[in-house]
Order: C-alpha cells, then structure tokens, then sequence
C-alpha cells in the first residue's frame, strides 16, 4: 500500500517537474514508465534487501518477474559465495601486504621552496671550537656540582653572550603519562603548585631565541637538544654542543626569515614530558611572572658569584616566558657514542609520533639527502632485526625476485623489480615502521610537536668511533652542525608551511617509501568480507523459513539496540571504534612483539595464529551462549566494520593492522556448542594475556626518557562522557582543536584493556 | 629672414638670461626665508646597547600655507602637495586634480624587522616615533565631509599606491581598514588606520621615497643611503609623515630608521667573552660611503650623536661628564657643539648629544665613536613590555593573547609608587576571518582573573561583518603601577573562505596585523637646554613633543584550513559524472517502451540464465554453429591484442 502511495505521490512530483517543462503530452507514458521500470523494484530493493528481491523473484509468479539489475546480481553472487569471497580476500589482502616493499617508490623533494644543499654550509671549524668548549665547560662544571640547573645556567650565559635572548623555562615535573588518545579528553593535567615547592621539585630548562633579523617572528624553527641534567653523559654534551655552535653561526647569519628557538631540554624525568611541557606552555597561557617567582629567588639566585657581570643586566627577567611565533618545523638532536667503531658517521632518523602520525615526508627527504649527498653519513631508519635474520622472509624476498624478474621481462617499464636482499630490508623497516605506527606511541620528544601541529623529525647522531678522539670529534661535529644548519636553511626557505608531501605513508628505506595510496589496498581487501559475510548471515536467516524469519529479525533489532543501550545513547560507535582500536593496537605490539622476541625458536606464524584467536573470542563468546549465534555474529561482523573504519580516522595503521588480525577470526568464529567456554575462564585468559603484554610492550620502551606506557592497570577503565563541552573554557585550559566530531564524543580513555569478552557476552544472553 | 630670424633668437637667449636670473633671484630669497619653502637633513646616530648603531635619517620640508605661487613650488615635491592641499583653488583647470584628498595628517610608513623594545629602547622619542610595525602601515585624517571619507581614502590608498610601488592599494578594500576612535589621542571620527603586514619592502620602495628629496640621494646626507649595507641592517623603516595646517602649511617629514651591525672582526680566540666590547664605528665603515658636503638645497644639514643617559652616567662616574674624549669612548672629530638634555629629576644623568655641521665640501665627515673599554648598558624600557601571542593549536580555534610585562626599570613609578595609576590603551584589529568572540575577553592582572569592570575604563568593540569589516578592539586599561603582569586573552574561531578568497601562498597561514599598546600618561618628551639652535633643528624639535609612549606588538600567524587547490577541478569533474548519469538515466527511461520490452522479457524470461553462463552458451553456440574460422580469428585478434597490450 505504501508502495503505491510513494509512487503516486512520486508521480505527483514527476507531473509537476513535467509541466513545468510543457511535457504535457508524454507524462502518462512517464509515469507508467516510472511505476513500472523505475520505481517499483528500487522501492522493494529499499525495503527488503538484495537479497530479498531475488528470493521474491523466484517465488513469485513469473508474469510480474522482472530481472534485477547487473550490479545487484554481482552483490548476490558475492553474498551467496561469501565463504569463499572472504577466504579470497584475507588471501589477497594479506598476499598484497606482503607486496608492500616492492611496491614502495622513491622519495622525492616535493616542495620546490626547499632547496637542500643549494648553499655552501657556513658552519666551520668556529663553530666546532665553540662546541668543544661548551662541551668541555659542561664536563667540567657538570662534574662539579650535580644541581641540576647548573648546567642551564651554563648555557644561558653562553646564548646570552653570544647576542641571543635567553629564558629558564621552568616547570614541575607530572607523573609520566602518556595518552594515545590524548585529544579525547577535555581535562587537563592539574598544574597547580605542591604546597611547598622545593628546590628539586622544579625542572630547568634553558631556552635561547635568535630574532632573524629583518623578519617579522610571525614563523619559528625549533631545535631541542635534550640531556640528563643529573647524569650528564659525554655524548649530552656534545649534542649541547652542537646546537650551541648552531646557535653561535645562525645568530650572525644574515639569511634568516624564521626565529631560531634553541631548547636545551633537560630531561632528567623523560625527555617526552620536558618538551611536551615546554610546547604546552607555548601554546597555552602561561604568562610572564609565574607565581612561582619566590621559590625561584629562593632557589637559583643563591650563588650570585657569576663571573660574567653582564648577565645579571636582564637577570629580572630570565624567566619570563618568551615565545617565537608559530612553529613551522621542529628538529630534536641526540648524539649517541657507540663504543664499537663504524667506517662512517651514522644517522638515525625517528619521526613516528602519536596514533601513527608522522611528519611531511619532505622534512625526512631532506635530511636524507643532506646527510646522504652533502655529508656523506649513513642513514638508517628503525627496523626489526628479526625480519633481517628471519628464514622465510628471504625465501619470500627470492620468489618475489624471480617473480619480478619474470613480470619485468613481460613489460620492462614496470619497475617492480626488487633484489632479495632489499625486500628483506624493506621487510624489516616496513616492519618497524608499521610497529611504531600502530602501536601509536612517539618514538622519542619530536612525537610531542605532533601534537600541535608541527613537523617534527629526531635526528639521532652516532661517530664512528669513540668521541674522545679529537680527530672524530672534529670531523663528526663540522658534519653534524653543517647537516643541521642545512635542514633550517631549508626550512627556513619555505614561504608555506610543509604541506606538499605525505603525511600517510610507511618508509621501507631511508628514501623509499609506501604511501597511503598503496597501503591502504591491502586494508580495504582485508575489511572487505566483513559486510559481505554480514549480508550473506542476513539474508540466510531471512530466507531459512518466512515465519522464523520476522521474529528473528526482531530478535536481530534487539540485540543491536540493546548494543546501543548499553553503550550509552549516540556515541556508541565512537566509543566502539576507541575500543576496537586499541584491542588492535594491543594486538598488533602482540605480534610483532612476540615475533622479535620469540624468533626463530617459536616463529611467527603461531603466535599470529593465535592472536587470531583470541580475536575471535567475543563471535565465539558471545557465539556459544546465545539461542541466535548468527544473528549475534552478524551483529558483531557489522560492528567491527564500522568501528575498523571509523578508527582509521584516528590511526590508519592501526585499523588496517587491526583488520587483518580481526577479519579472519571474526569470519572463522562459529558455535561449538561441545566446548563451552564461559565468560569467567575466557575473561581471565584475556587478562592474563593483555598483562602479559602490556608487560612486553612496556619492556620495547626501557630507555628512561622515551615514553613510557602508564601504569599496568588492567581493568576496564573507559568512561564516556556524551554531554557537549562547556563553551566558555577557562583560562588554564589549553586549547586542544582535534576536530569537529570530538564536539560530540568526549573519551577519557587510559591505554589498557578493556574487557570486551564480557561486554560482547552480554549481548547473547 | 635671416636677420629676423637671428635677432629673434637673440631676444630668446637675451629672455632666458632674464628669467634666469629673476629665478636666481628667488633662490636666493627664499633660502634666506623663513615663512618660504624649507628644506633641512639630519642624522642622528646613537649606539645601542647589543652592539649596534642606530642612524635616524631625518629630512623635513616645508611648503607655504597660501598657495600663492599657484602650483608651482620649488623644494616640496609636487606629488606631495597635490596630495594634501587643503583649500580649493577656484580655477577650473586644476580643481579636480588639487582639490583630490584634503587631508589633514598622513603617516605611512614602510617597515622591514622588528623593533627590538628590549635593547633600542623603550621610551624615548626615537622608539615612539618610528618603532612601526613590520610590512607597511598608513593612517589618515581628512578634512572632508564625513561621508565622502571612505572614497577619499580609497583614492589616497592607490595614489599612494602608485607613488610609493607597493600594494598600498589593499587597504582600500572595507576588510581592511578600520576607524578608531581614540588610540590616537584625537577623538575624530575622519581618521582612518589599516595596515598590510605582508607587505616586503625593498628599494623599490626607497627610491620613490628619495625622490621626494631636492637633492635625491645625489648629495648630502642621503648619499649615505648605499643599498646593500642598510638592508643588511636588523631594522630598516621608512616613514613619511604629513601635517596640513592653514599656519603652518605642509609640513613632511621624511625619516629613516635604520639599525646597523657593526663590522665585528670575529676573534677565533676570544669570541665568547670580548661579547662585552662595544664595536667600534664610523660613517664611511657603516655606510661603506663618505659623506662629503651637504644638499646645497638643504638650510641646514647636521649629524648628531647621542649618548644614552646610561652611558653618560658611566662617564660621570668616571669622572668627565660631557668629555667627548675619555678612558671609555672616544668621539671623532670634535663635535661642533654639546647639546645636553634636561630632566625633570635632577639626581639623574641626562642623555647628550653631540653636534656635528655637515658644511665641509671637499673633507669628508667621518663621525665615529671608538670605545676603549668594555661596557654594557641598557636602554630606557617603557614600563610595560608588550607582546601578543597565539593559544591553542589546531586549525578549528585558537586564543590571542596580549600582555604587558612590567620591566621595572622606570623610576618614573618607584617615585611615586603608592597611588599611581597606569593607563594601557590597547588597539587591535583583527581580520574577519578570524572570528573573535569579544564576550571572551579576560582581563589577568598578576595571574589573577579580575573582573572585568574594574580593570576597563573604556572600550569599544566594532564586531568583524564577514567580508566587509575587520573587527576593532579599542581598549582603556586602568590598573595600579605595581603590578608585574598584565595579560588578556580573546578566544576565536577560525572561519571558513571561499576558495577565491585565500591569498597567494595560503598554506602559510594569514596574519593578524600588529597590535598597539600605548600608555597616554607618559610622554617620552625630552627638553633640551635652550640654546636658540635647537630651534633651528626639526629633529630636536621633534624630539620636544610630546608624544605618547607606544609600542607595537609582533604580527601573529594564524595557520588555516586549506582546501586542496584542485579540488575546483574535482568538483567541476564529479558534478560533470553526475549531471551525465541524471540526464543519461532520464532519457533512457523516457525513450523506453514499456510494453514491448515487457512481453519481449516474458518471452526471454523462459530460458535466460546468468550473465556469464549466457555469455559462454552463445559463444559456443556460436562456436558450434560455425565451426569455420572467423570467431577463432576474432578470438585470437582479441587475445594477442590484449597480449600486445600488457606487455607495452
């Protein structure tokens, strides 16, 4: 009946369309020719399903059978062969992941502006004595008193000398926490006093600034150089150093278009929460004169002795907060002193930060090729030792190369060909990078410039050989400081902020990469039986038995609305995509965790196969219990797409790693009704199983300084918070813009585990 | 014919001789006038506290009031005049062009760098005068009708525009410029302020400025002016200032305010710790020119040095007071004469200044200060020190934030500590684009939210209209002089453009121009001994007023959404796709017939199978039916063209 009425009010529409367009004469035939082609089957197909017109269609009498359209007949002919669609497509997805090293291009300057290396360095053997006698100074000095802010004000007085403007950042160290999800939560760290501030409860920081002059500050570079103020080692002080030469040649330069910020991190509590603390300072409202003043005249002014008299002329205020401009790209610079010699200089470069961002690939190209083409460093990016050493990975690197071959002998202009050798590589980098990238924690301080917006890169150093050689030392220092003198005059040429290259992609070498183009393939294959299997569970329920059929149908809207309630009203699929997401990303540290621990002795392909499982377990949980396995399944397999897609919003990599681990288990998941697992000896598993990870994962971070998880509570802590944020912020909070749709959903999320078995179980019941 | 033709000429030569020396005549007269056209030239130079020199350039003409001379005029540049004139000529002829924009007050200046408050000062009349905001900067007042200012000013933007190779012609637009009310001090309602704070400056911009001069930069101190050491320098601001007053006549200031480094030799050995010896200087080893003689135009042409009251304490510490010639500096050539400042508090050192005539044509003047001993000084502060930043990241909002940090430097306040009160005026525009919400405004005095009411003393909110008007913010803070911090934050939404709308290069970002703090209780007016000759000099004049202190605060970049440029070609292509499917489904289903293809389907509907299966039964049906060569051969040629296909 609702049929009819749509389509006469339809042709209503369509009579009124056509007069207006003196179409008169030919609307009868219109409006049949609208009922009959048009209308009446897309209605059905809206209210029914594809697969519901089909199975009407053949139970209905011949005389008013009309053929369903092409792609409606693909859809049922996928539907109908879902099994096998599903097992084709994990196959495929998981066979084109593989493929990714081969598949991955050069990199490429993008962006014209920068022009890397288009300047005669001017850094010279000045500078490198500058360096060696701060160096000297602050083994010295640091030897002599283990303060803490000697050192600081060791620095200030050579960047003040040197005719740059100075400041002590200052600030209390808070627990060290790290939140993935940090840009769910409204709320913000407490930063109010202790009660009695000490001398030692207080962080120091020393901050220089060059002024480019003739240029109007709108725009600024960031150098960090992060050391322990407490156990300052060699290499500190050398990368001290280092920026202190580079802030000694770029404050006489005449080239300068963007202020130069020089933050001496001292990292004595992690290096992540010092520069983190620092940019939350500059972007928020921490004006001059903090209250805190006293604690400070109390504290540092104690030894007045300097013996540079003309510190103390705008010693008033050296603690005033100054700020630069806009940050355009921050570098952080880290010397590390190998004890075991190389034949050359090396440099590593890290750029994952948080939820799998990583900065413009043009900032890493540049580096790249300064250090590869102007001075001659080695360049290595993180990557997984097992997949250099791992059997199968070659084997796999030698078939592809034979099947290269043959594919270029077919057509040469593909350049597809890879040496075995190079796949393993780009395996294991690929590896790493994927790691990093899903398990969404910063792989050092530059994660924290992310956050707000700006490109950030670590450029970790390491000589030769020892640096106590002072022929090393002077080689490796003239090499480092004209490297990094060369990346801000790069990135000092830009007029634009970097936005030319990816910001999506995987690097399988130093100047290779995958770019989301590319990666994102194997994803969408691997989500893709998903749906497909959720409709072929549909419409076999509804074509089962017709009178079956309605309630079960009901029974279907039940459990999915009784998901909803549970969750909260509205922002359920938030709240499940968060969810899901860190499942994964749990999963995924799992794997590659385990398979770089474990090795050879157990190898991968179990520890995958049974972190499938486990994957597997609500579908199985949730399977056993209920009356209605399918619908439950069915319920289940629609969730998990939505939330894998709605979390690649958030971590791309992590849903797409997410997905090759969850598709196959959910697929495979059916009941066994012999083997009843319940909810208790499953849940238990699970925790056991996620405090054992958690301990491995926090064992992949052991260097103080890099991030550290927070603390193992395994227990389901994830609050969800509906109402709108307030509009009228308060002046302490900072101000946090991750996107529109945080509007809606506010998540204080916690990394650790939830308790999905229990959660999903409650749906069969 | 002949004769005729030669007496003629003789009577032309004998003509020009005449004339000639009636003009000659003139000359004479009106340089020894005072109520004529005057032409002077200064430079004051001054060291600076982080070892470099600051060189104010300062060229003043004057026209008469009355244009009795028509419109002719023999120093003040025509341009110029036909700029301000203020009263209309009656001839018919030249009304329109003259009678162009009344106007009765005019700054533009060119700025490229910062002024560094800190360590150029704060609160003298240099700082307060020509510290400008980066990129260019005009204000205007009018006198004409109310209504007829907008268009004045949009004429006078691109006059000047042409005249001055910039893009001055921007502040036409409504979006960019604004009327405030009483930053100014005057409380008018014809006055109008924009800036363009992306605008470069070059010597493209110079040159028009120096044309401006009689002698250009051909003779007197402009020779100076070698390019490439001052844009080599850390400031450089070109100004030109108008004032039109039927007393006075034209008055225009031309000034250049330039910060130069020194040449320092770089001692590999001692680099760090000779930071504290001031570099020594000169004219020719700044400026890379000798200054030989004076404009011949110019009455006067004078340099002066000046020794920051800093410095002079110091020296009468050691002993000399106004000594141009002693164990920490040593001035050469002898100045002319001392002009030494006077100071409302006596227990204080006055600033000096040392007088150099710049008369001599053929021995160049080559003033220079070698400093013996290492110094360091510091620069008067304004009380407060100024700055503006940005809050939040992220490209949906943000906050501004200004505030004042006091530098406790002015004994002005430690005096008279107890009830003093301090008054901010702080000016902001801001473009509509940044949406500021003006109900956020918060007010912190020493980190303590306070309520509105009692900090404010007087405001005026002019609200951004999207696309027609920049938001204003006009503001009078009132607070006691101790406090060590002001601050006030606005928040802002960041809005949405039309693609049209972004600027060349919109992935920067766009800027916020430069705000203006001015403190209207205290004047950075310095009086000088009365010798008669400070008279004379439209510098030392200049430096007698009162002028407000002020300083300007950096210009902020906000980063914005950009669209992906192509995305015009995306949407063009997809509506393209989509029109296409509209109009092709259309008509496809209004050239059906129904009932034919019904029965033709009922018929067919007996023995159809799949797509495919029915696919392969024909071609082998086909096959079958033909067993000949021809669908083998169509086979094959579609086989191997495949083949062909994939392997090129």
């Amino acid at each position: 009946m609702k049929e009819a009425i749509g389509v006469h009010s339809l042709a209503a529409a369509s009579c009124r369309v056509a007069r207006r367009f003196r179409l008169a004469s030919i609307l009868p035939r219109v409006a049949a020719t609208l009922r009959t082609r048009l209308l009446l089957p897309r209605l059905k197909l809206y209210v029914v399903d594809v697969m519901a017109v089909k199975e009407e269609g053949d139970t209905s009498q011949q005389g008013k059978k009309s053929r369903s359209r092409l792609i409606l007949r693909l859809g049922a002919l996928l539907v109908a062969h879902s099994g096998l669609v599903s097992v084709v497509c994990c196959a495929a997805g998981i066979i084109a992941f593989i493929l990714l090293p081969v598949l991955a291009n050069n990199t490429y300057i993008s962006e014209n502006a920068l022009m890397p290396g288009s300047a005669d360095p001017a850094f010279s053997s000045q500078e490198v004595l500058d360096a060696n006698r701060l160096t000297m100074d602050i083994l010295n000095r640091g030897a002599a008193k283990a303060s803490g802010i000697e050192i600081a004000k060791l620095l200030r007085e050579y960047i003040v000398a040197v005719g740059a403007e100075s400041y002590y950042h200052k600030f209390v160290p808070r627990a060290n926490k790290f939140h993935p999800l940090h840009f769910f939560s409204s709320t913000t760290d407490n930063l109010d006093l202790p009660a009695n501030p000490s001398c030692g409860s207080f962080i120091l920081n020393a901050v220089g600034i060059i002024r480019a002059p003739r240029g109007d500050g709108k725009e600024t570079i960031v150098l960090v150089t992060p050391y322990n103020s407490q156990n300052t080692t060699y290499s500190d002080a050398v990368s001290l150093g280092i920026g202190f030469s580079i802030i000694s040649l770029l404050s006489h330069v005449t080239w300068l278009a963007k202020d130069i910020v020089w933050l001496a991190a001292d990292s004595r509590y992690g290096e992540y929460m010092t520069v983190d603390s620092w940019l939350k300072d500059y972007h928020g409202p921490a004006f001059p004169g903090e209250t805190s003043r006293i604690v400070d005249d109390a504290c540092f002014e104690e030894n007045n002795s300097d013996s540079l008299d003309h510190i103390k002329v705008e010693g008033h205020n050296s603690y005033v907060y100054k700020r630069a401009g806009t940050m355009a790209a921050a570098l952080v610079l880290k010397v590390v002193d190998k004890k075991e010699k190389e034949e050359r200089d090396s440099l590593s470069i890290y750029a994952e930060a948080s939820n799998g961002q990583m900065p413009n690939l043009d900032l890493i190209n540049i580096a790249h090729y300064l250090a590869v083409h102007r001075q001659g460093l080695r360049v290595k990016i993180g990557s997984i030792i097992y997949f250099l050493k791992a059997s199968w990975v070659k084997l796999l690197g030698e078939m592809l190369q034979h099947i290269t071959t043959l594919a270029k002998l077919l057509n040469p202009k593909w350049k597809l060909d890879i040496t075995s050798a190079d796949y393993v590589e780009g395996t294991a980098t690929l590896a790493s990078s994927i790691y990093y990238q899903a398990l969404g924690v910063p792989t050092g301080s530059h994660g924290a410039f992310r956050n707000y917006q700006v490109d950030a890169v670590t450029l970790e150093f390491s000589p030769r050989s020892s640096l106590n050689n002072e022929n090393v030392r002077s080689a490796f220092l003239l090499k480092t400081g004209r490297l990094i003198e060369g990346v801000i005059r790069s990135v000092n040429n830009l007029l634009e902020k970097f936005h030319q290259s990816f910001f999506l992609y995987f690097l399988t070498a130093p100047h290779k990469y995958v770019s989301v183009g590319i990666y994102m393939i194997p994803f969408g294959i691997l989500i893709a039986p998903l749906p497909i299997v959720a409709a072929a569970l549909f419409s076999s329920n509804n074509g089962s038995s017709n009178k079956d059929g309605s309630w079960k149908w009901l029974q279907a809207a039940k459990v999915d609305t009784h998901v909803t309630q549970v969750d909260g009203f509205g922002s359920v699929d938030w709240y499940q995509a968060v969810w899901i997401l860190l499942v994964s990303r749990v999963l995924v540290g799992v794997v590659v965790r385990l398979a770089h621990i474990c090795g050879e002795i157990v190898g991968t392909i179990p520890m995958v196969c049974g972190t499938m499982l486990m994957a597997s377990g609500p579908v199985k949980d949730g399977v056993s219990e209920g009356p209605h396995w399918d619908l439950t399944k069915l319920v289940v397999l629609k969730k998990v797409f939505l939330r894998l897609r709605l979390g690649s919003t958030i971590d791309f990599f992590t849903s797409g790693g997410g997905g090759g681990l969850w598709a196959p288990g959910h697929l495979s998941g059916c009941p066994h009704q012999a083997r009843r697992l319940s909810t208790m000896p499953s849940f238990s598993l699970a925790v056991s199983f996620v405090r054992l990870l958690v301990l491995l994962i926090e064992d992949a971070f052991p260097v103080e300084g890099t991030v550290g998880v927070s603390s193992p509570r395994v227990s389901a802590k994830l609050s969800v918070m509906t109402e709108q944020p307030p509009v009228a912020r308060t002046a302490q909070e900072p101000i946090v813009a991750p996107g529109a749709w945080t509007n809606k959903v506010h998540l204080s999320v916690e990394l650790e585990c939830i308790d999905w078995s229990t959660h999903i179980t409650s749906l069969g019941a | 014919m002949a004769a005729l033709c030669r007496r003629f000429t003789g009577f032309h030569f004998l003509l020009v001789l005449v004339s000639l020396s009636i003009s000659s005549l003139v000359f004479g007269d009106w340089i020894g006038d005072d109520e004529g056209e005057q032409f002077t030239e200064e430079l004051l130079l001054k060291p600076l506290p982080d070892r470099k020199v600051l060189a104010h350039f300062h060229f003043q003409s004057t026209a008469h009031p009355s244009p009795d001379s028509g419109h002719h005029h023999h120093l003040f540049p025509k341009a110029i005049a036909q700029l301000i004139w203020n009263r209309a000529p009656c001839d018919a002829v030249g009304h329109f062009m003259v009678q162009k924009f009344q106007i009765r007050d005019l700054e533009l200046s060119f700025t490229q760098g910062r002024w560094n408050y800190e360590n150029w000062g704060g609160s003298d009349p240099i700082s307060s005068t020509n510290a400008k905001p980066p990129g260019v900067e005009l204000w205007a007042t009018f006198n004409v009708p109310v209504v007829e200012i907008d268009t004045t000013w949009k004429n006078l933007t691109h006059a000047l525009s042409g005249l001055f190779c910039s893009s001055i012609n921007f502040l036409e637009s409504s979006t960019s410029y604004t009327t405030p009310s009483f930053v100014f001090g005057l409380n008018v309602s014809n006055i109008r302020y924009g800036a363009l704070p992306r605008e470069a400056v070059c010597t493209e911009n110079l040159t028009p400025w120096l044309k401006l001069l009689p002698c250009r930069d051909k003779a007197g101190l402009a020779t100076l002016l070698d390019r490439p050491s001052i844009y080599k320098g850390y400031y450089h601001s070109q100004k030109l200032r108008l004032t039109s007053t039927k007393l006075s006549g034209i008055i225009l200031e031309q000034t250049l305010t330039i910060v130069l480094q020194p040449n320092i030799q770089r001692n590999s050995a001692h680099s760090l710790l000779d930071g504290a010896i001031q570099p020594s200087w000169s004219i020719s080893s700044m400026f890379k020119r000798n200054l030989t003689g004076s404009c011949v135009l110019a009455r006067t042409s004078r340099i002066l040095v000046e020794l920051e009251k800093n410095i002079v304490s110091k020296l009468e510490e050691l002993g000399h007071g106004g000594s141009w010639s002693n164990s920490l500096l040593d001035l050469s050539p002898n100045p002319f004469r001392v002009i030494k400042e006077v100071n409302p508090f006596p227990e204080e050192s006055n600033s000096i200044l040392f007088e150099y005539v710049n008369s001599k044509e053929y021995e160049p003047l080559d003033v220079g200060i070698k400093w013996k001993l290492p110094f360091v000084w510091s620069s008067p502060h304004a009380p407060f020190h100024a700055s503006r930043f940005l809050m939040g990241s992220g490209t949906e909002r943000g906050s501004i934030a200004i505030s004042l940090q006091s530098t406790k430097s002015d004994e002005y306040f430690r005096s008279k500590s107890n009830e003093c009160r301090m008054q901010a005026v702080v000016f902001q525009v801001v473009p509509w684009y940044v949406k500021v919400y003006y109900h956020t405004l918060q007010i912190f005095i020493d980190q303590k939210l306070q309520n509105l009411s009692d900090v404010i003393e007087k405001i005026r909110v002019t609200p951004s209209e999207d696309k027609k008007l920049p938001g204003t913010l006009e503001l009078v803070l009132g607070y006691p002089c101790t406090v060590q911090s002001v601050a006030l934050t606005l928040d802002f939404d960041k809005g949405f453009l039309h693609i049209h709308e972004y600027p060349p290069d919109a992935n920067q970002g766009f800027d916020i121009p430069s705000a203006l703090v001015t403190f209207p209780n205290l004047h950075s007016s310095r009086i000088y001994i009365g010798d008669d000759s400070s008279v004379h000099s439209p510098l030392l004049l200049k430096f007698q007023e009162k002028n407000v202190v002020l300083s300007y605060t950096e210009v902020l970049l906000v980063p914005f959404t950009t669209p992906d440029f192509s995305m015009p070609y995306n949407v063009i292509t997809f509506t393209c796709t989509v029109l296409a499917l509209y109009f092709g489904s259309l008509l496809n289903v209004l050239r059906r017939r129904i009932g034919e293809e019904e029965r033709l389907m009922r018929s067919k509907d007996a023995n159809k199978r799949g797509l495919i299966p029915s696919i392969v039964s024909k071609i082998t049906s086909k096959l079958r039916g033909m067993p000949g060569s021809k669908p083998l051969l169509i086979f094959a040629v579609v086989l191997s063209v495949l083949f062909h296909y994939i392997v090129n």
